[in-house]
């Protein structure tokens, strides 16, 4: 199976070579973070704690972007139901802050875990399923999650849901502040995690498996355990950022898991850039700051309150249609190739990649 | 024991309703390989146009004739300027451009129509049938569910089977080259595939309407069911549709019965990751064909 | 009368054809010869529209096929009849050779004309209603040659049509081939890997190597260059 769209390789932009990073990419992952989380303190100490918390809601989403991003754009398989991990996330932490008094770290390992094991329950009919199968598969379970909820509200609390607290910050700090600093670092790690896996061993037979199963499995690669560990690693990203949601908004209740949220992950995660990491920051921008636009928008245009959520739905949408006929490879894809085009230029001819000839001897 | 008749009998009127839808699924998919997961938003489309219709005083049978029509155009549109575009491109592609679709409408939809669920008329009446001195889960509008559905099918099928037309239509979905090398115009018929799937989807949202609350998203849990009747109808068969949608309209309405409605989507989960794992293959691939 | 005119096709970055300029005549069998990835297939290919060419001009009898859908050119006469036996496996033996004249029959013609193609080839004749799936594939060939035929076209275009058969059936065919095109103004295209077979039955004959034209002449003349055929054709 071809992918949707072509993945470039990983962050590896030029500047990066110029800057005498470290050449093992553990090492250089590590200071990349370390770079992204000084700049981001910087803005997260300068902003209001309103704006924080926009900034740590950014955050969770791009973990569960960059898993969904590792699902579809590296290995191929299709999930319209992401939004059902991030819930069974949600609900995990949820429930332990309420019943038990363990640390954070602890609940979130938890969450992680559940959503994983419901990936791997999810993961193993779906090695045996093409795209669309696939895509009816998640997008069913998106829907059939949420009312068990519902079912036994004496557990999940029904419709007032489960309250969850944040653990106290430190020192002076507002409680907004450490919220997003927690949600910053845990996407870090995540994304240094996945950097590095997909620089791995596995990353490779994860690519090849999406390009071509059979020659994968002639090369020696386990394409069934291969897809169901990233359907794992995938689902667990989405479990650790519904926690984290949770965490933001206070309370966790099905209205937070419809179907649109899974539809609109896939809508940031294709505008980002199918299969990029760097690209799921743009998604997950648009993610949070999309209805605040909508809603001013349908201010604009005295569409009624009601309106304004619809808007951002079919913003969405359309996101989708636009990117998949007009410019597949999405925000990353189009800034890398512009990056390409500027170098290209600047370094004249003869200094870029020969052109390969593909004629047959 | 009364509560497994009119159970049953809910269930078949239901399973005729996702048979319908998945009658479309699978006119799109054996003519292009694609799920059209924007199927059940396009009957919600409609449906909410014949609800205007009614509305401004149209006739329910004009009102109806009409919708079927505009799910006619609106298949064919879809078709023409959405999916034509992504010919020969990944499988995911159609995938994620129906789904864009999917939101698009209900996003639309509801800034219209607004988010509050209204009512729909019934052609007839849904209180229930009197049999002997018992009153049974079964309406004269269940009847017509019944009756339109198989209408439906047979008119499918004679279509297939006994015109030119339906020839040149299965000829495109086997073999689309060979078939334009004998003077067949593949691309009108795949069109063609796409507007009477939205016939089909039109259908459905009128039969579901009323006893639903009819929404923007009223359609949603619709199309996954009739998505689960597809595929364990083997997706390429109108027959296999029927079946496939009576099995998931009479599991649904059990555990609907036994367990409580919340857990029917996951009735439905269950159901479709069983019939995928009995026949992971089989399931999707005609049998196929031997190559000499 | 066909007449190919500086036809170049590419694949990305590789060239199928370059430059081919050649020409068949009506009431003739016109042999394209060549080795694996010579060009001949994606010739054939590009005559029917299936793949649209770089440069270059194909005309049938006055017509300029090139610009045109694959469809319509079918509609003008060509039959195409494409490599790996293009039968409709789904369909049954008679559905296939219907489809081939709903574009220019009416019922009563269809009906005389698929009559006609059974007494063609009797042995289909007791597998009308059976799906071609089930077929031989002698039997399969007969059935796209049938089919190719029923439409009464002007030019027959015919990929490998020896591919995988005994030698014994490949005589038949071949010699019902030459029983159809002499005397008419059939125009054939006959591509063949198996030269000889091509040659005891074409009248005219093209050597491809490469996607370029290595020669054109009588077949009896390349039958004959002993070193062309060593060279290209391989006996």
């Amino acid at each position: 199976m071809t992918p949707p769209v072509p993945s470039g390789s990983w962050p590896r932009a030029p500047w990066v070579r110029r800057l005498r990073l470290p050449t093992q990419p553990l090492a250089r992952h590590l200071v990349l973070a370390l770079c992204g989380a000084a700049i981001l303190y910087a803005v997260t100490s300068s902003l209001s704690p309103y704006n924080d918390f926009e900034v740590g809601e950014i955050a969770l989403y791009v973990i569960a972007l960059a898993g969904l991003s590792l699902l579809t754009g590296l290995n191929g398989q299709i999930s319209l139901g992401h939004g059902a991990f991030m819930a069974v996330g949600a609900y995990s932490a949820a429930l332990l802050m309420t019943h038990t008094h363990l640390n954070l770290l602890i609940e979130l390992v938890a969450a992680i875990g559940a959503a994983g094991l419901l990936g791997l329950v999810i993961g193993i009919p779906a090695t045996r399923l093409k795209g669309p199968y696939l895509a009816g598969m998640t997008l069913l379970l998106a829907l059939a999650l949420p009312p068990i909820a519902d079912k036994w509200s004496t557990t999940f609390g029904g419709d007032q849901g489960l309250t969850t607290t944040v653990p106290s910050a430190p020192g002076s700090i507002n409680p907004e502040e450490w919220l997003a600093w927690i949600q910053i670092v845990g996407a870090l790690i995540t994304l240094v995690l996945l950097a590095n896996l997909l620089r791995s061993r596995y990353g490779r037979s994860f690519r090849a498996v999406r390009d071509d199963e059979i020659a994968a499995s002639l090369a020696g690669i386990h394409v069934a355990r291969t897809k169901v560990i990233a359907f794992v690693i995938s689902a667990a990203c989405a479990g650790l950022a519904g926690a984290f949601l949770g965490l933001s908004t206070g309370v966790v209740n099905t209205g937070e898991f419809p179907l649109t949220l899974s539809i609109q992950l896939l809508a940031a995660m294709v505008l980002g850039g199918t299969g990029t990491l760097m690209g799921m920051w743009w998604g997950a921008v648009l993610l949070v700051y999309l209805p605040q636009w909508s809603t001013s928008l349908s201010g604009d245009f005295n569409l009624g309150s009601g309106a304004s959520a619809y808007l951002a739905t079919i913003i969405f949408g359309v996101v989708l249609i636009v990117v998949m006929i007009a410019a597949p490879t999405g925000i990353q894809g189009g800034l890398r190739w512009a990056w390409r085009r500027v170098w290209s230029l600047r370094s004249g001819p003869g200094d870029g990649t020969p052109t390969v000839s593909r004629h047959p001897a | 024991m009364s509560l497994f008749v009119n159970v049953t009998l809910n269930g078949l009127a239901n399973g005729m309703i996702f048979a319908a839808l998945a009658l479309a699924l699978v006119l799109i998919f054996r003519a292009t390989r694609i799920v059209n997961f924007a199927q059940g938003a396009m009957g919600m489309m409609t449906t909410f146009i014949a609800s205007s219709l009614l509305g401004r005083g149209v006739g329910y049978w004009w009102a109806f004739l009409a919708v079927l029509v505009i799910g006619f155009v609106l298949g064919a549109l879809v078709e023409r300027v959405l999916i034509r575009p992504l010919q020969g491109k990944s499988e995911l592609n159609p995938v994620i451009v129906t789904i864009g679709l999917l939101v698009v409408l209900e996003g639309l939809a509801g800034t219209i129509y607004g988010n509050s669920s209204r009512g729909f008329p019934a052609a007839y009446s849904q209180s229930g049938l009197t049999v002997g001195h018992t009153k049974i889960a079964f309406s004269h509008f269940d009847v017509f569910i019944l009756v339109a559905v198989l209408v439906l099918m047979t008119g499918t099928l004679v279509l297939f089977r006994a015109t030119s037309l339906g020839l040149r239509m299965r000829a495109s979905a086997f073999a689309g080259e060979i078939s334009r090398l004998l003077g067949v115009r593949v691309g009108v018929l795949l069109t063609l595939g796409w507007a009477l799937a939205g016939v089909a989807g039109s259908l459905s949202g009128l039969l579901v309407a009323p006893t639903s609350s009819f929404g923007p998203y009223f359609m949603d849990l619709v199309l996954v069911y009739a998505f689960t009747a597809a595929v364990i109808g083997g997706l390429e068969s109108p027959v296999g549709a029927l079946i496939g949608g009576l099995i998931t309209g009479l599991s649904i309405s059990y555990v609907g019965g036994y367990l409580g409605s919340g857990l029917q989507p996951l009735g439905a989960l269950v159901l479709l990751m069983v019939a995928l794992m009995a026949r992971p293959e089989g399931i999707f691939a005609r049998p196929p064909a031997r190559r000499v | 009368m066909l007449e190919i005119q500086g036809l170049s096709v590419s694949y990305g970055a590789v060239d199928a054809l370059k430059s081919v300029t050649l020409s068949a005549r009506p009431g003739a069998i016109t042999a394209i010869l060549g080795a694996n990835g010579a060009g001949k297939t994606t010739l054939l290919r590009t005559i029917s529209g299936l793949v649209k060419p770089r440069a270059g001009a194909v005309r049938f009898d006055g017509d300029e096929l090139l610009g045109r859908a694959a469809e319509d050119i079918a509609r003008l006469g060509v039959s195409h009849v494409p490599e790996g036996r293009g039968v409709i496996a789904e369909l049954t033996v008679e559905d296939n050779l219907r489809l081939a004249t709903l574009w220019c029959m009416g019922r009563r013609e269809r009906q005389k004309a698929i009559e006609a193609t059974f007494e063609l080839f009797p042995r289909l004749s007791g597998f009308r209603r059976r799906h071609a799936s089930t077929l031989s594939g002698g039997e399969r060939q007969m059935l796209v040659l049938g089919r190719a035929l029923i439409s009464r076209p002007r030019l027959l275009l015919l990929d490998e049509p020896s591919l995988g058969l005994a030698p014994l059936v490949t005589a038949q065919l071949m010699a019902l081939l030459r029983d159809h095109t002499q005397g008419t103004d059939l125009t054939v295209v006959l591509v063949e890997q198996n030269a000889r077979s091509a040659l005891s039955v074409s009248q005219d004959a093209v050597v491809l190597n490469l996607g370029e034209v290595v020669m054109s002449d009588e077949a009896a003349v390349i039958a004959a260059d002993s070193g062309l055929r060593h060279h290209y054709l391989g006996f």
